[in-house]
């Protein structure tokens, strides 16, 4: 089915002429420049599996070049190669003209290779400057130079134009777009001439988005190539000049941004087409009684929140990074109470003050970061999924007996080796449907998702969604939390745009993604012009979509009408 | 260096709302007033000393209310003295806390280098200098030691100290049973000297506490220091050694140690086999830099910190013992303080991470 | 969290969700690896028995061998409870006080009413509940680090206690009280006798075994691996974390009754056994850190400490070398167990 190993292709890595371009003409091809970046035949493998099989891949001084491709594709880990982490099994790698063996990061970083990891490298105690030149500091005799040194980390925050902080900053005060920044311009303080950025956005809200990809055209017009991962195709689409595809550890296609669309990648990506495939919305016939009401809901964070969910429905909650939307499922959890307001569970009111109380009260809550706290990585499937039950938390609401931990996981097409088997060990979307199998164990009337299916490829998402929004149909409420717009969108029957901790309004089902950003961003409706077709952060020339809006993300899903 | 209060973030949408990052304002102050404000910064950093001011008031008014006299002179030789021989091994522990491991082998060490120290100076000035040498020599290898094992090895630093601590104690054990060796007595005038109401000795400690924490504020090596023990991958991926890094930090406590039991063999004439097992040096050493506000995780913390709690704990045993309070009842309140004073920072740092971060929201 | 690691990731997942496996093992074999993951204690337990079997041949009868357990069980009962509070993520160096404290307390109030023994063991059995109760809110109330709280708990407690006594232990332990310690049950078919405090031992650990199977155990567990996560699947984290330093509270007070009867009254009955309880802990391959480690390999540690102690005495290394043989040993034992850890990833 996959459309990469018959495609004919350049040496070099892009396609041939006829599929997809214009014309030959490639940024390195013409006249005697070489390439910035050449990786040539890469392959790697760990254990025996392999990982990474003939890659090549040539980036441009004043290139950005994306690397897109589902989970494991090889994304990472080819940077990685390229980053001096793992050392190849096979190929090489030329960096002007001059083949490398890395073997230590710190030889990458000599030859110009810059790395900024999604899980930045910094040290939260230690100022930017003091985190920029780590291992470099200015200085003689064993002496730090620190009026140099703030005055040489200034210098690099001025050339990226950043003001809203300074170099005695310490990391830990920073929001994680200024520590990414930092990231930045430690890759700058390296001279760098090579910058990869790995999923740089994927915590990032959408005015912050907007902020690093002009940062990211500012390294390209500094001269620097820039490789750019990232599943977010409508990024990919605004910032890259090139794109390739990665698909099982192999180089499938390389494209030009301005002669490809969303649609032609995914195909690439996943090998076959991806229409519109969320599950069919909730009809207003299907919908139940009230099992979640928030009243004048307040904390330290949130104002004034109001919110219904019916049996049936899924409320999309939406709103940029800092708007108050984990807090709100946390709140109504238990994790962070509210201190004024009420929340009535069906029909009742509770005074939900911890997590247990929220459980008790028949909640079930999918947190954003799995790994760090939804799953005890160290133990098996078996006791992840028992975990929130065995806490007796629930003890007033479930029905006597064993719980049927096959049944459990087997309703939510859960894969592993067996139930014993440590839940570190597998991929990323069966450790959320882990997650789910111990929320369901407990049979909840209302479930809340926080990015459900952040860090998870297409296929497991198409599975989640499937089984959202079956428990849906069961009768239960469900609360869904999502910075990707298309998934909001296509998942929920209503939307709920939060803005500074306040609710700034509501939107009902095929809502435009630009009406959901000029709710989050604070502007009223009617500011918004419906019709428009530029979207902030960079429509995509030759985008297929119909609706008036690029496609998000990797999925290529177009909003429903 | 001041890196909290001023060097606010502005215009993100964690902002705190604090003020304009420093950076430039510190520019324009002159350079006098620039090394009093970064004074006044490092001292306000740390509450330690905040509280060494409350104690020290308390104290007046407690010992006063007694019957006693708090400012007298010769309580103040005797805070001071008291501080030296915690304070240097304090000072040393700090370094290897900073660095990420720990060192439970101080106490061993201290009563080691007494005995070595004492034993080879043997009453004799001419050997005062080779003795000093030779003993500090055995601190450093210790503390090779335990950096090795702890680097190399990969055990546990809880559990490489102890061993070490076991080592030393068996070694201890089997060639010494009582006091032995003899001090000269510029040496031993050393430990007893005053000027007015200082003791020479505080020189010392406050000698190796400068040096110390200059080393870890300004130099390469102590950036490392405090990357190592922030975050050893980061601290790998960028190049450092971070082997080196801690098994240097290792031998810096080590020498402190060794340092300290030089000291006590001053004060008492001779070396001991129990001097360092007596006073505790090892949980003590690592209570104080607690108290000063050195994170036992590493990688944040400063001398200056465990300067003042040294302080304050010295304060408090002579309160204590102004009162006259039965010493087993002072161990008791000891214990207290230290939990209190932690309790009181964990809240304080839980405090401002909530409005720093602005709780990371979504 | 792997990618900015430098550890290999587990190899490439391809679009679906079925993982790349081994086929499910057998119950044998999983029972075999799961020994054979904590063998290295057990294996240097076994070779320590038999080298002293080999230096005293009294060791392969019932009493030799019975008499070693008697020695062992107050630390195996210690590293028990420390167990507990390591796995959940903690320290508490409060145990070694808290056994002086038992026995002191002991001694005083036997002295004033020889015949309260029953009362005088729940009492100091309350005692350490108590202890474990406020060693437990102030590191989860408060957020002291354990190792501080337990470090004030431990300076507490002997200053308490000594003050008390006026600094010497005065009084003594009754002979009714000292059978556990001492005694045993007569006449018991192939054993001359069975010590109580054997007895004690083997109830301790069944029952520690049996613990961490049931909820409470995996609770433990689950908190010491993830406490965010456990706290947000509804586990009570610092209700769980208090009730470990209670169980470490209460063991410390059995292993001080033990000890107290077979050693009788002294200041220094407790001094050091924190450190050895968790070097027992450690060298049974548990993680201090928590998430990891069976309780029977924490006591197989301490058993193995014990036999090394004899071991050495039967060598006739001498009293004060034997601390540094043991050191080196400690530390080669943990660095050994490091290196399996780091080569089976």
């Amino acid at each position: 089915m996959a459309s990469g190993p018959d495609v004919p292709h350049h040496p070099d890595g892009g396609p041939a002429p006829g599929v997809g371009r214009a014309d030959a003409a490639d940024d390195d091809a013409v006249g005697t420049a070489v390439p910035r970046l050449e990786m040539r035949g890469i392959g790697k493998a760990f254990l025996g599996t392999v990982v990474l099989a003939d890659v090549d891949l040539t980036c441009a001084a004043g290139e950005v070049h994306a690397v897109v491709g589902e989970n494991g594709a090889g994304k990472s880990t080819l940077m990685k190669v390229l980053a001096g982490v793992h050392p190849p099994d096979a190929g090489e790698i030329v960096i002007d003209g001059v083949p490398h063996t890395f073997h230590h990061p710190v030889q990458a970083q000599a030859a110009g290779v810059a790395i900024i990891y999604q899980e930045f490298n910094l040290l939260p105690e230690r100022t930017v400057a003091e985190n920029v030149w780590v291992g470099r500091e200015p200085g003689r005799f064993g002496l730090v130079d620190r009026a140099r040194m703030r005055a040489d980390t200034q210098r690099l925050l001025d050339e990226l134009g950043e003001r809203s902080f300074g170099p005695r900053t310490p990391v830990r005060a920073l929001s994680v777009a200024q520590q990414q920044v930092v990231e930045v311009v430690k890759a700058r303080s390296l001279d760098a001439r090579i910058v990869v950025m790995d999923e740089p956005t994927a915590a990032l809200a959408d005015d912050e988005v907007d902020q690093l990809l002009a940062l990211v055209r500012r390294l390209r017009d500094q001269g620097l190539a820039v490789l750019y991962i990232s599943h977010r195709l409508r990024e990919v689409f605004a910032v890259a000049d090139r794109i390739t595809v990665l698909k099982d550890g192999r180089r499938v296609d390389t494209f030009s941004a301005a002669d490809t669309t969303a649609g032609r990648l995914v195909k690439s990506m996943v090998g076959r087409e991806l229409d519109a495939y969320f599950p069919d919305r909730a009809a207003p016939d299907e919908l139940g009684a009230v099992r979640l009401a928030v009243r004048g809901g307040a904390n330290a964070v949130l104002d004034g929140i109001d919110l219904d969910v019916r049996a049936g429905e899924i409320v999309g909650i939406a709103g940029l990074q800092g708007a108050g939307r984990t807090e709100l499922a946390r709140a109504v959890f238990g994790a962070d109470p509210f201190t004024s307001g009420t929340v009535e569970i069906d029909g009742r009111s509770r005074r939900l003050r911890s997590p247990r109380a929220g459980i008790g009260a028949g909640l079930g809550f999918l947190t954003e970061d799995r790994k760090a706290e939804g799953l005890v990585l160290g133990q098996s499937v078996r006791d992840n999924t028992l975990l929130a039950r065995r806490s007796g938390a629930a003890r007033g609401r479930r029905r006597a007996g064993t719980t049927d931990v096959e049944a459990l996981t087997r309703s939510t097409e859960l894969r592993a080796a067996s139930l014993e088997q440590e839940v570190r060990f597998l991929s990323g979307g069966n450790q959320q449907k882990v997650v789910l199998a111990k929320w369901l164990a407990l049979e909840p009337g209302v479930l809340l998702f926080d990015e459900p299916t952040r860090g998870i490829d297409v296929g497991a998402k198409a599975a989640i969604h499937d089984l959202m929004r079956d428990l849906a149909r069961q009768g239960r409420a469900i609360v869904m939390i999502s910075s990707e717009l298309p998934e909001l969108i296509g998942m929920s029957d209503r939307i709920v745009v939060l803005h500074e901790g306040r609710i700034a309004g509501e939107l009902p089902a095929g809502a435009t993604e630009q009406q959901v950003i000029a709710l989050a961003a604070g502007h009223h409706l009617d500011d918004v012009d419906e019709t428009g077709d530029a979207v902030p952060g960079g429509g995509a020339p030759g985008d297929d979509a119909a609706g008036g809006g690029a496609t998000g993300d990797a999925t290529g899903g177009e909003p429903r009408p | 260096m001041s890196d909290t209060v001023r060097d606010a973030p502005t215009g993100s949408p964690s902002s705190n709302g604090l003020e304009d990052p420093g950076a430039r304002s510190g520019a324009t102050r002159g350079r006098a007033s620039a090394i009093v404000g970064r004074t006044r910064d490092a001292f306000a950093a740390t509450p330690i000393w905040a509280a060494l001011v409350g104690i020290v008031g308390i104290g007046w008014v407690v010992v006063t209310l007694d019957g006693g006299t708090f400012f007298a002179s010769g309580n103040l030789t005797n805070i001071l003295q008291r501080s030296v021989a915690l304070g240097i091994v304090a000072v040393g522990q700090t370094v290897a806390i900073l660095a990420g491991s720990l060192d439970l082998s101080v106490s061993y060490l201290i009563s080691l280098a007494s005995l070595v120290g004492a034993e080879t100076m043997d009453g004799r000035e001419s050997m005062l200098v080779p003795a000093i040498l030779l003993t500090l020599a055995v601190g450093a290898a210790v503390g090779l030691a335990n950096g090795l094992v702890v680097t190399k090895l990969r055990v546990n630093p809880f559990i490489a100290t102890l061993g070490m601590a076991l080592i030393l104690r068996g070694y201890i054990e089997n060639n010494y049973d009582r006091p032995t060796g003899s001090v000269p007595e510029s040496w031993e005038s050393f430990g007893y000297t005053r000027m007015g109401p200082i003791p020479v000795s505080i020189f010392l400690f406050a000698g190796v506490a400068l040096i110390v924490g200059t080393t870890l504020r300004r130099t390469r090596f102590g950036y490392h220091v405090y990357a190592v023990g922030g975050d050893e991958q980061v601290s790998v991926l960028s190049g450092l050694r971070t082997h080196r890094v801690v098994i240097a930090a290792h031998v810096i406590c080590s020498v402190c140690a060794a340092l300290t039991g030089l000291f006590l063999a001053s004060r008492l004439g001779s070396g001991t086999p129990r001097v360092g097992t007596d006073g505790g040096y090892d949980l003590e050493s690592i209570a104080a830099v607690v108290l000063g506000g050195t994170a036992l995780a590493g990688g944040r913390g400063r001398v200056a910190g465990t300067v003042g709690a040294v302080l304050v704990l010295a304060v408090l045993d002579n309160v204590f013992n102004q009162l006259e309070l039965d010493p087993f009842l002072k161990q008791a309140v000891r214990g207290v303080v230290i939990i209190a004073a932690v309790a009181v920072y964990a809240q304080r740092r839980k405090g401002r991470q909530q409005v720093a971060t602005g709780t990371a929201a979504a | 969290m792997t990618d900015a690691t430098l550890t290999p990731p587990t190899g490439p997942t391809p679009a679906g969700d079925v993982v790349e496996a081994p086929p499910r093992p057998s119950l044998a074999a999983r029972a075999w690896r799961s020994v054979a993951r904590s063998a290295p204690i057990f294996a240097v337990l076994a070779v320590l028995l038999v080298w002293i079997a080999v230096e005293n041949p009294n060791f392969t009868e019932p009493p030799g061998f019975l008499a070693f357990l008697k020695r062992a069980a107050p630390l195996a009962v210690l590293a028990a409870g420390q167990y507990f509070v390591i796995v959940t993520g903690e320290f508490d160096l409060s145990v070694g006080s808290l056994v002086t404290v038992t026995v002191v307390v002991a001694a005083q109030v036997l002295a004033d009413n020889p015949d309260s023994t029953l009362p005088v063991i729940a009492l100091v059995l309350l005692i350490g509940v108590a202890v474990g109760i406020v060693n437990g809110l102030i590191t989860t109330r408060l957020q002291v680090p354990s190792f501080i709280t337990t470090l004030g708990m431990l300076l507490i407690l002997d200053g308490a206690v000594f003050y008390w006594t006026d600094g010497a232990p005065k009084g003594s332990l009754t002979e009714d009280f000292r059978t556990l310690g001492r005694g045993g049950v007569d006449d018991v078919p192939g054993l001359e006798q069975l010590p109580w405090s054997v007895v004690v031992f083997l109830a301790v650990g069944v029952g520690a075994v049996l613990l961490m199977r049931a909820n409470l155990g995996k609770q433990f567990m689950a908190v010491g691996d993830n406490d965010r996560a456990a706290g947000l699947s509804g586990v009570p984290v610092a209700r769980v974390r208090t009730i470990a330093f209670v169980l470490s509270g209460v063991l410390a007070a059995v292993a001080g009754i033990l000890l107290g009867g077979f050693a009788g009254v002294s200041a220094q009955v407790g001094d050091g056994l924190e450190f050895q309880a968790i070097t027992a802990v450690v060298l049974g391959g548990v993680v201090l850190g928590g998430g990891r480690g069976s309780v029977v390999a924490a006591i197989a540690g301490a058993l193995t400490l014990e036999a090394l102690f004899t071991l050495l005495n039967l060598l006739g290394v001498s009293g004060a070398l034997e601390d540094t043989v043991e050191g080196v040993i400690i530390i080669a034992a943990v660095a050994f167990a490091a290196f399996r850890l780091r080569s089976d990833r």
